[in-house]
């Protein structure tokens, strides 16, 4: 068993690393596009503080090394990430770290809530429709899945806005929390109430993905042969959902519900726009939409470390359940 | 042991697939047809015939668990009484017991002591671990995963699922390919000592020579109906001792007897002749062969079909 436990260290490790050079190359890549975009920190930090002569501009730019070969201002920018200073926000003027950290509770709130709706669900039709193939509600279900995993999420949001919000007032139209109230007033309760559209909506956009996977890995169970045999012992469709079916589909789709990670991210930056919902997604919206580079950048590193550790959980994951995998593995 | 009253008997059992070919016109496709056997208590029968004759189909069709496009027509009584579908849900997996050919047949993310128990863990745990003792397993067996198995310990707990539900029929669906003679030859003595215990056991295969030292009577398997059933011990003896012409081809065929191919190929499924399925490669076809399919015949202590057997 200890052997097990060294084996995951070591892939654990292996992934370490690699998740680290990955990081890097994505630094580089975002710093380049952000140089190379006609984006101007000066003159947006100098629109925020409002009225700025010539000659303290030229200073700010000095100050600022706007004008040092791009090279060097790409490790001054790292050397000072390293230190753990993601820079300020030109947009809301406080400390970016501390804007992701605000930021992403908000949202990790709103992607874990649309993760497991969607899992659960997605889960639990595509095992109805793989036990029902090719009747009835495997039909419906398969054209509704087709339909939603077709659909945009922010048509889908504003869809749910107009009737849920608008038409029957059941939810709130935006934000986390209500209006004009202090933070420490909010309770679980409203806030539940405010997450649950956007949430909904997420979740619809990628519950499709992982009900028709379920649903063609639960077909091919069963017609495996080992299924054929656990008929021809008398097990009934109960008991080879139960004993075959959900024990080699549930693995399967974990991985893929973890490694979706990104496109949950992507969909998270619609959703919150459609419902105002202040988290990342929407901050990194205004971020580009103001110019704000440290605010973007910081973002930009910062989704692609938590979908790096989504894919990591899958991986690990994989190879702790699996027994097949956890004996080949060097 | 012909005087006991047959486990199993069927009676013209014919079994054919709906198939949509493009258009929206149905066909059916014949795979197995007019096929009569019995099994006795205590006796092991062999079903022998080349690939494509229909035999792992016949396991099916005793178990009640074909696909949903087969249709099933014919007589098979269990026990004296009508076999319906009602009856084999019942039976299987309790009376009648189907031992897979490959290690595929096991759930591969199961602990293979779990998968010899069953779902209904008809035996405590003391008995089966037992029973592994006895087939030479070792004690960790039953924690491993089947991919885990060689190819004779997986065997051996295939085997074991069937001894461990109280199976009065053992249906052993190819149980020798890919093994070695001395593994072949040991599965078989394990499906002999069942015989013994007073199961019936139908041996499905295509290692005819092995499986005539091995079964008390031996039906011969012909594009998807039988056309012999004897004693083992004629096919023992040699050709003059058996009665179909195709029998007799299927022993010359072997390699220790002269490796004498016949002409032409199984008809497929869909492409039967008209009268006698074995007319077209047949030394004996008259023109009445092609009147109408021969009926079973009794002769000398065996069954056949055909109107030129003596």
């Amino acid at each position: 068993m200890s052997g097990a436990f060294s084996r995951i260290g070591r892939t654990f490790l292996r992934y370490l690393v690699k998740t680290a050079f990955l990081l890097l190359a994505v630094s580089i890549i975002a710093f380049a596009l952000v140089s190379a975009s006609p984006v101007d920190p000066v003159q947006q930090y100098v629109l925020g503080v409002g009225g700025v002569s010539p000659e303290q501009r030229l200073e700010l730019e000095a100050y600022w090394g706007v004008n040092d070969p791009p090279v060097e201002r790409y490790f001054t920018w790292l050397g000072a990430l390293l230190r753990g200073d993601f820079g300020q926000s030109l947009l809301y003027r406080r400390p970016v770290i501390d804007i992701i950290a605000e930021r992403f509770l908000n949202s990790l709130a709103l992607m874990l809530c649309a993760w497991l709706f969607s899992g659960l669900i997605g889960f639990g039709l595509g095992c109805l429709m793989g036990m029902t193939r090719d009747r009835l509600p495997d039909k419906i279900i398969k054209q509704v899945c087709y339909i939603l995993s077709s659909v945009p999420t922010f048509w889908l949001g504003l869809l749910l806005l107009l009737v849920f919000a608008v038409w029957l007032g059941w939810f709130p139209l935006g934000f986390s929390t209500p209006i004009g109230m202090l933070n420490e007033d909010v309770t679980l309760a409203q806030r539940l109430h405010h997450l649950f559209l956007p949430a909904l909506t997420l979740s619809l956009m990628s519950f499709a993905n992982i009900a028709l996977h379920t649903r063609s890995k639960l077909v091919d169970v069963l017609e495996s042969e080992y299924v054929l045999f656990a008929r021809a012992r008398g097990e009934g469709p109960g008991s080879i959902l139960r004993r075959h079916g959900l024990r080699n589909v549930l693995l399967p789709a974990l991985t893929l519900q973890f490694a979706s990670f990104a496109e949950l991210f992507g969909g998270s930056v619609m959703a919150e726009n459609v419902f105002s919902y202040p988290g990342l997604g929407s901050a990194v919206a205004a971020a580009g939409l103001n110019s704000d580079v440290p605010l973007l950048l910081g973002i930009t590193l910062f989704s692609a470390l938590f979908v790096c550790v989504g894919n990591l959980t899958a991986n690990i994951l994989y190879g702790v359940v699996d027994p097949q995998i956890r004996e080949e593995q060097p | 042991m012909n005087e006991k009253k047959p486990l199993l008997e069927i009676s013209d059992l014919s079994v054919s697939f709906l198939m949509y070919d493009g258009s929206l016109e149905r066909s059916s496709l014949q795979v197995i047809s007019n096929l009569s056997l019995t099994v006795h208590p205590g006796e092991i029968l062999a079903v022998a015939g080349s690939s494509g004759s229909g035999k792992s189909l016949l396991a099916s069709a005793i178990l009640g668990i074909l696909p949903g496009n087969a249709s099933v027509e014919g007589a098979m009584r269990y026990g004296g009484e009508p076999l319906t579908p009602e009856r084999q849900k019942v039976l299987r997996g309790g009376e009648i017991a189907l031992v897979p050919q490959s290690v595929a047949y096991l759930d591969p993310l199961m602990k293979v002591g779990r998968q010899a128990d069953g779902h209904k863990k008809p035996r405590p745990t003391a008995e089966r671990r037992a029973l592994f003792r006895r087939f030479g397993l070792p004690e960790e067996t039953e924690g491993l995963y089947p991919f885990q198995l060689s190819g004779g310990m997986a065997r051996r707990v295939l085997v074991s699922t069937a001894l461990l539900s109280n199976a009065r029929l053992v249906i052993a669906d190819e149980p020798t390919p890919g093994m070695s003679l001395d593994q072949a030859k040991e599965a078989l003595r394990m499906f002999r000592d069942l015989a013994d215990e007073g199961r019936s056991v139908i041996l499905i295969t295509h290692d005819i020579d092995l499986a005539f030292d091995f079964a008390d009577r031996v039906a011969v398997f012909y594009a998807g109906t039988t056309v012999e059933t004897a004693p083992a011990a004629d096919f023992r003896r040699g050709p003059e001792a058996l009665r179909h012409p195709y029998s007799r081809a299927l022993w010359s065929a072997l390699p220790q007897n002269g490796f004498t191919p016949i002409d032409g190929f199984q008809p497929y499924a869909g492409s039967l002749p008209a009268g006698c399925l074995f007319a077209p490669r047949c030394p004996l076809r008259t023109a009445a062969c092609e009147a109408g399919t021969p009926p079973m015949r009794d002769i000398r202590g065996g069954e056949v079909r055909c109107i030129h057997a003596t």
